[in-house]
């Protein structure tokens, strides 16, 4: 019964992964600026994402964060437009704007009426080229950005491990360093660094123009040449590798911050897609994650948390779409009465399974089908599927295998996923965390009525 | 320049075009009421199961709402937690239930696919209808939920909030955290969960929304299927009123972070509130308008002095929070509340300029669009304004209720809700020595 249903589900499969295809359009401006067009017509939005090819992951020791602060920064006005105006045109029009900045990419973006596309355009173009960086702003940015990294980091138990674990993981790799980057770092960006960094990256050939909504392909490739057009192209040299180098025998630390729950997380270095030697070990590490951690049927939660009670919460993660190869992390609570060292033998166990035994197929056939569902579900938001084509277009694998990833996952076998399972999570590469909570003793000091 | 006379041609098409969702609405036998939107284009459906069962219906056992919701795909009918999960896994559905002040919302994201649709529809009906509660689930969720209540005790954020809503409702419903206390869920008992579910999980009490890919017939039956094994039971009582606080107050909780958390505000408004547009729009350009906003401008744009800063309003069955929050350096923190103080005070002496009410009509009417352009926004629109009863032409007349609005009734809205005298403050950090 079980297995007709899921049949159908496969077969419906040719039909949504063609119909992705047809979508997207792309053209190269003659400055090089690549332009992705998907058309959506459900509701009269248009979402636009310029993506550029510049990270943490970027970035030299002594100005860690930098890619981050400039991200602030370029809401802090051009040669045309003072400081602040950027964020007052695109609300007047009735839009909604951020950036977001990661080890890989750093992009922008207006989610708009689809009619508002042009200020979209007008605006980004010309702080791609024209920012004009000033002393007196980055000194306010810069404790705006102190206190988003407070907020994000210093504050929070699980993020100040998270931070100091992927110091100890990686070797040379550059995803040692925060995307924030360390205080002493941002403590310490001068305008000239900004602007040094602004120069070097920010060309219309290092970035990807990304228009999802209710838009006309061919209006969108003329309006981008209308306002992309006429940007200067930079030269680019070839990326350092920075490779990780290999790991030489398990790492363990402590990590001692005030919270209330201790916790463990282990991570192993594995290929991403873009690094696998063959590009099927990534989707078989897809598949393995989903395995452990693809929701309430998933192995952490039937058998940690539900099961032998050992977990109060349990996850597993891939990072499929980095530019350098990642970790593969799994991570756990432990239940009251049990212990961060039970846990880690636990999901050790987890590991050596996958190693040892084929995954049951009614498994397999489970993460298809959520495969499956979720590409259709994510096709309800134009900002997600512009997020999809934007990064794998920015990490250097073409956006194109957003409408392979489907078809891709379901040809992976339970064979396969076993092997790389016995490839890659081995012991010797293998890095662990304790979060060892230390007292908070939180107190109400003070309470008083005012007049 | 150019800008400005492209956006008032595009208003006046995008107003014109307006028809927003048209909402179908009707009772099932048993007495659910039903909101239905047809959408095309995505072989999908979203279903929302809303019922008055939120933590405000906690009575003094705080956290049972949220525990009662938290159980139910922990084994219903036959089924125990692995098969619930397997069973909507399989066909690649969306499980998810979560309680808040007012309700709790039961919801599923499925494709339309009919032999993947029916199981995952005939898994969502067997947990609405015969959820298991067993001992041993129970046991487990409930030391998962007390796990979590003690990593709130983490965040100086959570503290905030919780020491504020203490501060604003007192011994009003709406005043414990949602997911309770460490003393109040340890408390609990599997049989207060199971009076909990027989009293509010009923028909009569349940709101049905569906959005998506289905025909009006397909939404009729499925609406019925769902609640047919459930009572007709009745709606519980409407939740008592609530009091302002009569005075001021400030409090402080010592925690040992480097940012201290600043949570300042009253109580605000509700959905029915004749003031709501007002209060919409006045709060819009106070703090609500993301990154274009007078707080916003004065704490961080021109100071620096916190990454966010921001103010709501709440709306709920009764008037919810109006906050306003920023979290700054420790010794920051009396910089920061004099900035905020004073940024509120002159707003609510002064009101908006013109120049800032026609900005922000513009940024909310110019983007009345992006409020409901996915499957899973519109059906959070229609299940507030099925929970809430608004009118089912809520959004259709919505940009029109925005244009109503005036200086004068911004101003005269905050004067009569924002006194003040009454400000609650609540700050969690570490004291500068």
């Amino acid at each position: 019964m079980k297995h007709r249903i899921l049949g159908a589900a496969l077969l419906c499969l040719p039909v949504f992964a063609s119909h992705a295809q047809l979508q997207v359009a792309e053209r190269v401006l003659g400055n090089g600026l690549k332009v992705l067009v998907k058309e959506d017509h459900r509701s009269p939005v248009v979402v636009s994402q310029v993506w550029y090819k510049v990270g943490s992951s970027y970035e030299p020791g002594g100005i860690t964060g930098i890619s981050h602060m400039l991200e602030h920064m370029m809401f802090k006005g051009t040669d045309k437009h003072p400081a602040s105006e950027f964020s007052r045109i695109i609300a007047e029009n009735g839009g909604d704007e951020n950036a977001f900045t990661g080890h890989d990419y750093t992009a922008y973006f207006q989610t708009m009426a689809a009619s508002k596309l042009a200020v979209s355009f007008e605006l980004e173009a010309d702080r791609m080229r024209h920012l004009h960086l000033l002393a007196d702003e980055l000194k306010k940015e810069l404790e705006v950005v102190t206190e988003e990294r407070r907020m994000r980091t210093e504050d929070n138990p699980q993020a100040k491990m998270s931070e100091q674990f992927m110091a100890m993981a990686f070797t040379s790799s550059p995803y040692k360093n925060p995307i924030i980057g360390w205080p002493v770092d941002i403590a310490n960006y001068q305008v000239e660094d900004l602007q040094a960094w602004y120069e070097h990256w920010y060309a219309p050939n290092n970035a990807t123009l990304v228009v999802v909504g209710d838009v006309q392909t061919a209006a969108v490739f003329a309006l981008a040449e209308q306002y992309f057009g006429g940007l200067k192209p930079s030269e680019f040299k070839p990326l350092k590798p920075q490779t990780e180098s290999p790991q030489l025998g398990v790492r363990k630390m402590v990590v001692k911050v005030p919270a209330k729950l201790p916790s463990v997380a282990l991570a192993y270095k594995v290929p991403s897609l873009k690094t696998a030697g063959q590009e099927w070990e990534a989707y078989a590490l897809e598949v393995l994650a989903g395995v452990l951690d693809g929701g309430n049927s998933a192995r952490l939660s039937k058998e940690l948390i539900r099961g032998k009670q050992l977990a109060v919460s349990a996850g597993a993660s891939y990072n499929f779409s980095s530019r350098l190869s990642d970790l593969f992390e799994l991570e756990a609570t432990p239940t009251e009465g049990k212990t961060v060292w039970e846990l880690e033998l636990a999901l050790k166990d987890q590991v050596s399974r996958l190693q040892q035994e084929l995954i049951k197929k009614d498994e397999l056939q489970r993460i298809k089908a959520q495969v499956l569902a979720s590409a259709v579900y994510e096709r309800d938001s134009n900002f997600y599927q512009a997020m999809q084509l934007g990064m794998l277009e920015t990490i250097g694998l073409g956006w194109q295998k957003a409408d392979e990833y489907v078809s891709k996952v379901n040809q992976v076998t339970a064979e396969q996923v076993r092997e790389v399972a016995r490839k890659y999570l081995l012991e010797d590469h293998l890095n662990i965390a304790y979060l060892e909570p230390q007292p908070i003793n939180a107190t109400t000091a003070h309470k008083k009525a005012v007049k | 320049m150019r800008v400005y006379l492209l956006s008032f041609i595009v208003l006046m098409v995008s107003q014109a075009a307006g028809a927003a969702a048209k909402i179908e609405h009707w009772q099932t036998p048993q007495g659910s009421r039903v909101y239905y939107v047809h959408t095309e284009g995505l072989p999908m459906v979203d279903i929302q199961v809303l019922f008055d069962a939120g933590s405000a219906r906690d009575g003094a056992q705080f956290g049972l709402a949220a525990l009662t919701a938290g159980l139910l795909d922990t084994g219903a009918g036959d089924w125990d937690a692995d098969t619930v999960a397997d069973r909507f896994e399989s066909v690649g559905a969306n499980f998810g239930a979560g309680s808040t002040i007012d309700n709790v919302v039961v919801s599923l994201r499925s494709l339309t696919d009919k032999p993947l649709l029916d199981k995952a529809l005939e898994t969502l009906q067997v947990i609405l209808s015969k959820p298991r509660f067993s001992a041993a689930d129970f046991e487990r969720e409930k030391s998962r939920t007390l796990a979590g209540l003690k990593q709130e005790e983490e965040s100086p954020g959570d503290l905030a909030k919780i020491a504020f809503y203490q501060a604003l409702y007192g011994k009003h419903p709406y005043a414990h955290p949602d997911s309770g206390t460490l003393s109040t869920v340890a408390a609990l008992s599997r049989e207060d969960v199971q009076r909990f579910y027989q009293t509010y999980y009923v028909a009569a009490n349940a709101i049905i929304v569906i959005v998506g890919d289905l025909s009006a017939e397909q939404a009729q039956r499925t609406a019925e299927q769902l609640v047919q094994h459930l009572p007709v039971g009745k709606k519980p009582e409407a939740l008592p009123d609530v009091a302002m606080p009569v005075k001021g107050s400030e409090q402080h909780i010592e925690f040992p972070s480097t940012q201290t958390h600043v949570l300042v505000g009253l109580l605000g408004t509700y959905r029915k509130d004749a003031d709501y547009f007002s209060l919409y729009v006045g709060n819009h350009i106070l703090g609500g308008g993301g990154l274009v906003s007078k707080l916003f401008d004065e704490v961080r744009e021109k100071r620096g002095l916190a990454y966010s800063a921001s103010s709501a309003f709440v709306p709920l069955l009764r008037p919810g929070p109006f906050l306003i929050s920023l979290q700054t350096r420790n010794d920051q923190t009396p910089e920061a509340l004099k900035v905020l103080h004073k940024t509120l005070a002159d707003f609510i002496a002064q009101g908006p300029s013109e120049a800032e009410l026609k900005a922000a009509k513009q940024n909310i009417t110019g983007g009345f669009a992006m409020r409901f352009d996915t499957n899973k926004k519109l059906a959070s629109y229609v299940g507030m304004i099925g929970f809430y009863e608004m009118p089912l032409d809520y959004l259709d007349t919505f940009q029109q209720n925005i244009d109503n609005v005036t200086l004068a009734s911004i101003t005269d809205a905050l004067k009569r809700h924002v006194p003040l005298a009454l400000l609650q403050t609540v700050t969690v950090g570490k004291r500068a020595k």
